[in-house]
């Protein structure tokens, strides 16, 4: 006779089935309902049964491969999985499906062009990518920007944080079965990439932060559109708390699942959420700050287990520190230039290459040869939505980069991801993938 | 801070200590490599950022250097460490052992510049697909390009 | 939205109601890859709304699409997984290549990328733009149903 602690299999033929087959949707209790049985049944108590206490051969278990096309695994991961049973015992990413050799192409294209090139590798934090390599190229030139190409830099790389989470969280949601959280994500989204299209002139990949400050200046009304988003997203993220935050089915699903230990997240170079998430109170923005973003003040939200759950709440606090930081820069934006005013690196203004031979003459240089950057070596980080984002720029005196290498956050967290899938069941491969937030374009380059 | 350079560049004098650019750079001999790395994560140096490579070609003797950022949580500070690899049979000591996320980005540099790393637990190519010959990364490797209408510029097509 | 069809090609009654049929429900099948399948995202997402056109329900399963919309730059890796996804799609089938990567190779002309994703499969329109916005790439969508409502496009 089969104990409590088995599942129970009815196999047709062999055994008393517990209800008759006409009993579909029968109302009333079998003979041998408990008070136990029901607990079980409507989820109240969760047995561990589906972890296997005898050891299984190795050739008992299964190989089966997820990806790379693949609805929930965020752009194009493939991932092998040995199964035993519904366990999943081990896990390897396989990546290089979106392998662009980018690297490659920065050694073709001038500095000014580069930001063409970072701004798509991680494409959801395009604007993190374009600050990470325009100050790298700045320290190698040994220039700073202006005050107000600063600012405007912080304000467009934390509403790009913003926008991010906002993904995050919809796809988030999407995989894990509240679909309306998608639409949603995008929804909100929608108003920031409206911002953003009036002064960049894109909704993505923008390549708005250049070496030497921004591209242009923000656009006429621009106060106006960020306070509409300030009054806006605040309330909106109220109500997708309502939606998630207390939800008994969002807690079982996410909460226990996918943990990464902090030493384990320090060993494999994980940063940003997900190294937050277990506890670690890590952030580049505190510890190294750039562009001036010690002025502002704001927390760091920081997690207890290291589980999908706390990963969620740490990006869903983030947004709220952005908004803040959003708010303090709208209020102190400094008056002034936009870009440095050096001709041998900034193109002159448009109105005044028909005045001034010399300045249509900086402008061909430009764009036609690009400026020189210094021989040297330098490694920049910035705080990008995965985590550290940074930038190895190698320069050899000439007008392209030598070497220019991304130190791609998603690279390094996918390494965490067998560790965070391990002994877990193929269901909550999903929710943890969904939590570790990959952008493939960022993982390969 | 510098209390924590300053024992590791008295236990290994044959390395050469710069600043670039306000980043303190180590210049350690490929056999040191290993311990250098160990002695460091021994000091305080928590998370290997990123481990990358430069193949300087015929500019330096030495063809390639490889590059190990790392990081010290608890001191706010970075380092750099930097060992240059000659061009014929490129071998130097892996770091996985000591900090496991160096896993991936040395076989990154496996797969782009043909490095080998010596105890390395799966050197394999990550991102071109397994059966491509060559290193792209390589500066004798060409971009690839195809020709294009119109386009002439310093693209080597 | 359908006008006289070109040259002398004439269609059956029957044929002109199965066009309808097609277009007005295309699934078009998850192949997004990069940036691109983000915007793609965006336009099934409610500002942009694709539902308007029955085209909401991105079939994660190739059988079940109709259209698959090559999305992002295809690397050298993924080539034979795009040409197997578009192999398991039962006819009839569309491809859009949506955005520079996929239609030329885009600004990576380099060894890492198929130049343009008609080397290996057929495509049916191509969506500039990097990435084109959602507008854009509805306006493609569009384009793919008038041609095949006039019979320009030919399936068996």
């Amino acid at each position: 006779m089969p104990d409590e602690k088995t599942v129970d299999l009815w196999v047709a033929g062999t055994e008393e089935p517990q209800f008759s087959p006409t009993d579909e949707g029968a109302q009333e209790f079998g003979p041998d309902e408990s008070e136990a049985r029901l607990a079980d049944q409507f989820g109240r108590v969760i047995d561990d049964d589906y972890l296997f206490d005898d050891e299984v051969a190795e050739d008992e278990r299964s190989v089966i491969n997820m990806g790379p096309q693949h609805p929930s695994t965020h752009g194009v991961l493939r991932l092998q999985l040995e199964l035993e049973g519904e366990v999943i015992r081990r896990s390897k990413p396989i990546v290089g499906y979106l392998h662009t050799g980018m690297e490659k192409t920065a050694e073709q294209l001038t500095f000014a062009q580069g930001p063409t090139n970072v701004t798509r590798m991680d494409y959801l934090a395009p604007f993190h990518g374009e600050l990470a390599y325009s100050l790298a190229v700045e320290r190698l030139l040994d220039v700073v920007v202006p005050p107000r190409a600063a600012a405007i830099r912080i304000l467009m790389t934390e509403l790009n944080r913003v926008s991010s989470h906002l993904v995050a969280l919809a796809t988030n949601g999407m995989d894990i079965g509240a679909v309306s959280m998608m639409i949603y994500g995008f929804r909100e989204r929608e108003s920031i990439l409206a911002f953003f299209e009036k002064s960049t002139g894109l909704r993505m990949n923008h390549n708005y932060i250049r070496p030497g400050g921004v591209a242009a200046d923000l656009h006429p009304g621009w106060r106006d559109d960020v306070a509409a988003i300030l009054d806006d997203l605040p309330g909106r993220l109220r109500l997708y708390d309502d939606l998630l935050k207390d939800n008994p089915i969002w807690m079982a699903r996410t909460q226990g699942v996918g943990i990464i230990q902090p030493e384990e997240a320090v060993a494999f170079s994980v940063t940003g959420p997900a190294l937050r998430a277990a506890g670690v109170d890590w952030d580049i923005r505190k510890a190294f700050p750039y562009s001036g973003i010690e002025q502002y003040e704001f927390d760091v939200p920081v997690g207890e287990n290291g589980d999908v759950y706390d990963r969620y709440r740490v990006r869903v606090e983030e947004i709220h520190e952005s908004l803040k930081i959003v708010e303090q820069v709208t209020e102190a934006m400094p008056k002034g230039d936009y870009r440095i005013d050096d001709a041998k690196i900034t193109p002159p203004p448009r109105a005044r290459i028909d005045e001034s031979m010399e300045a249509l003459i900086h402008h061909f240089k430009l764009f036609t040869e690009g400026f020189k950057v210094p021989a040297g070596e330098t490694y920049v980080a910035v705080e990008s939505p995965r985590g550290e984002l940074g930038c190895y720029l190698v320069s050899d005196g000439g007008a392209s980069a030598y070497r220019m290498h991304t130190r791609a956050p998603s690279f390094y967290n996918l390494q965490a991801l067998p560790i965070a899938m391990a002994d877990s069941l193929v269901a909550d491969t999903v929710a943890t993938i969904a939590s570790m937030d990959p952008v493939m374009g960022d993982v390969d380059r | 801070m510098n209390t924590l350079l300053n024992d590791l560049a008295t236990k290994f004098d044959a390395v050469t200590w710069e600043e670039s650019h306000g980043q303190d750079v180590a210049r350690v001999p490929p056999d040191e490599w290993y311990l250098f790395a160990a002695a460091a994560k021994d000091g305080g140096f928590e998370v290997c950022v990123d481990v990358t490579a430069v193949d300087w070609m015929r500019q330096r003797p030495e063809r390639y250097e490889v590059v190990a950022n790392l990081l010290s949580m608890e001191h706010r500070t970075r380092l750099r460490m930097i060992t240059t690899v000659g061009r014929d049979d490129p071998t130097v000591a892996s770091l996985t052992p000591l900090w496991p996320g160096a896993n991936y980005a040395e076989r990154e540099v496996y797969d782009m510049f043909g490095i080998s790393f010596e105890g390395h637990p799966d050197l394999t190519r990550i991102l071109m697909p397994d059966d491509w010959e060559g290193h792209p990364l390589r500066k004798d490797f060409g971009v690839g390009s195809v020709p294009v209408q119109f386009k002439t510029s310093h693209q080597v097509s | 939205m359908a006008t006289a069809p070109p040259g002398n090609l004439l269609m059956t009654t029957v044929e002109r109601a199965a066009n309808w049929a097609r277009t007005r429900s295309m699934f078009p099948a998850t192949f997004g890859l990069a940036c691109c399948a983000i915007e793609m995202m965006a336009t099934g997402a409610a500002h942009y709304d694709l539902a308007r056109f029955g085209m909401e329900v991105f079939r994660a399963s190739p059988r079940q699409a109709d259209l698959m919309i090559v999305a992002g730059r295809v690397s050298q890796k993924m080539a034979p997984v795009l040409r197997q996804v578009y192999d398991q799609m039962p006819e009839p089938k569309w491809v859009i290549s949506m955005g520079a990567c996929a239609s030329t190779g885009g600004m990576f002309n380099n060894y890492a990328l198929v130049q343009g994703v008609d080397q290996i499969v057929p495509v049916d329109i191509y969506v500039p733009g990097c990435p084109p916005g959602p507008q854009s790439l509805m306006h493609g969508i569009l384009t793919l149903h008038d041609k095949i409502m006039t019979g320009e496009i030919v399936r068996p």
